[in-house]
């Protein structure tokens, strides 16, 4: 029999604004599981009558700070959750959550490679997951991320993406920005396609070399790019995709 | 105890009691007007000229239809609220297909078969007791709200249980195989419940 994953009660001890729209909750688990970069948690919110909601987010983390979790939420206007992660809840607070979850849409060191990952908006947390547990590792794994936001007011992790990209075998980083960019901007300035996707995988040996791609955002971007994907040879079983409706 | 815990200032949107339908939203859900896509893959293409829908596995003979065939087995309408693992439900979905009763009226079961397994192009599947796909309950699904049932939401045709969370409603669909033993399907064989049963919450392996 499956060890059930239980709902626990953790403590919220860092709450770390990234843009306007996207938080980092760190979250201290009592019942921590080491997780795998990609996989999510659930989120349980009880109000004092007993209704209750759920959502499921992201892990934001790596695997290395045992008995911690972060989880990157955005905030979505008319949602349910994510506005109280938001605006009621600070550090110190209590949340119910379970997880790890999701077997699928995961890469750990030793998965292999090469590594092309495509991210819209908050779909970059669980890629990020993954780039900071490649780095944490030390693994060598050519990895490329491409990631669309509106605005650079919208890139979410970009320091940290611009550090990690710095580092000794660091992965390439290429943004595009498809509503606003600012001036002397020289990343890309459109929707993500073919070629956009042609020559991010050119960072890491090109399409060829057999890359292990992880797509994850809208609908719409997840849906293009995984046919652009498919249409310029890659096989669908080393493409993994996360779409989301907006969890709110 | 998890019971008793309250989220500090947490009151909620309640569109559950809002819609005046509480009593068809399962636990842990939350109605969309929406119809969100999630898949594992890329979606695959599908050639109607070489589609075919099959029935094989512990059957005296498989039986096979083609695109044409299918949908002249007299299609039906069916008005069906639908559950995703990932939290949302969706009220009064219209679909038209046929049931999986209409199906396997061609073919002879083997008294040992127990069990389906939904396979799909692209290669996904999912298992489910055949009880759950018998009397109403599950239909292969070409068209949504009247109109050609879109690749992303699983066109040309998927199965469509709407009692189960909706991972178990096979998108691209291409036949069902007969088993005496259960076999775990995709995400079925990755962490999630077994069955998946909305109104028991058996979202995951465990629950």
């Amino acid at each position: 029999m499956v060890e059930p994953l239980r709902w626990q009660i953790g403590t919220v001890i860092a709450i770390r604004r990234q843009t306007d729209r996207v938080s980092s909750f760190v979250i201290t688990l009592p019942d921590w599981r080491p997780h795998r970069p990609g996989q999510h948690y659930d989120v349980r919110l009880t109000a004092q009558d007993g209704y209750q909601a759920q959502r499921s987010y992201s892990i934001a983390s790596a695997t290395d700070r045992a008995g911690e979790v972060e989880l990157g939420i955005e905030r979505i206007p008319d949602g349910e959750v994510s506005p109280y992660f938001h605006d009621v809840l600070v550090e110190g607070d209590q949340v119910e959550v379970r997880g790890p979850i999701g077997g699928y849409f995961v890469w750990e060191p030793g998965m292999g490679g090469p590594l092309l990952l495509v991210g819209g908006g908050s779909g970059v947390v669980p890629l990020m997951s993954m780039l900071r547990a490649r780095h944490a590792a030390g693994d060598g794994t050519p990895a490329v991320l491409l990631y669309s936001s509106r605005t650079i007011g919208d890139v979410i992790y970009r320091e940290e993406l611009e550090r990690l990209a710095a580092t000794p075998a660091g992965p390439s980083v290429l943004h595009t920005l498809t509503r606003e960019q600012p001036p002397g901007w020289d990343g890309y300035a459109r929707r993500v396609d073919a070629d956009m996707l042609r020559e991010a995988a050119a960072r890491i040996g090109g399409l060829d070399a057999g890359p292990l791609a992880y797509l994850c955002g809208p609908t719409l971007l997840v849906e293009s790019a995984a046919a652009a994907l498919t249409d310029l040879g890659m096989l669908p079983a080393r493409l993994r995709t996360e779409r989301f409706g907006p969890s709110s | 105890m998890a019971d008793r815990f309250v989220s500090r200032g947490f009151v909620g949107r309640r569109d559950r009691a809002a819609s005046g339908d509480t009593g068809r939203v399962p636990p842990g859900q939350y109605l969309t007007r929406d119809f969100p896509v999630l898949s594992a893959g890329p979606t695959p293409r599908v050639d109607l000229a070489t589609w075919q829908f099959t029935i094989e596995g512990l059957v005296r003979e498989s039986v096979s239809w083609s695109w044409d065939e299918i949908r002249a087995l007299g299609p039906r309408d069916f008005t069906v609220d639908i559950s995703c693992v990932t939290k949302w439900t969706k009220l009064d979905t219209r679909w038209t297909g046929v049931s999986v009763d209409t199906l396997l009226e061609a073919v002879e079961l083997d008294p040992a078969a127990r069990f389906v397994v939904a396979h799909s192009y692209g290669g996904y599947t999912t298992n489910l007791p055949l009880a759950d796909v018998l009397n109403g309950q599950a239909f292969v699904a070409w068209a949504y709200d009247g109109e050609p049932l879109a690749p992303a939401h699983g066109g040309p045709a998927r199965l469509v249980v709407p009692h189960l969370y909706l991972w178990k409603s096979a998108k691209w669909v291409r036949g069902l195989r007969l088993l005496s033993d259960d076999d775990p399907g995709f995400w079925e064989s990755l962490g999630y419940h077994n069955h998946g049963d909305p109104w028991r919450e058996e979202r995951y392996s465990g629950d």
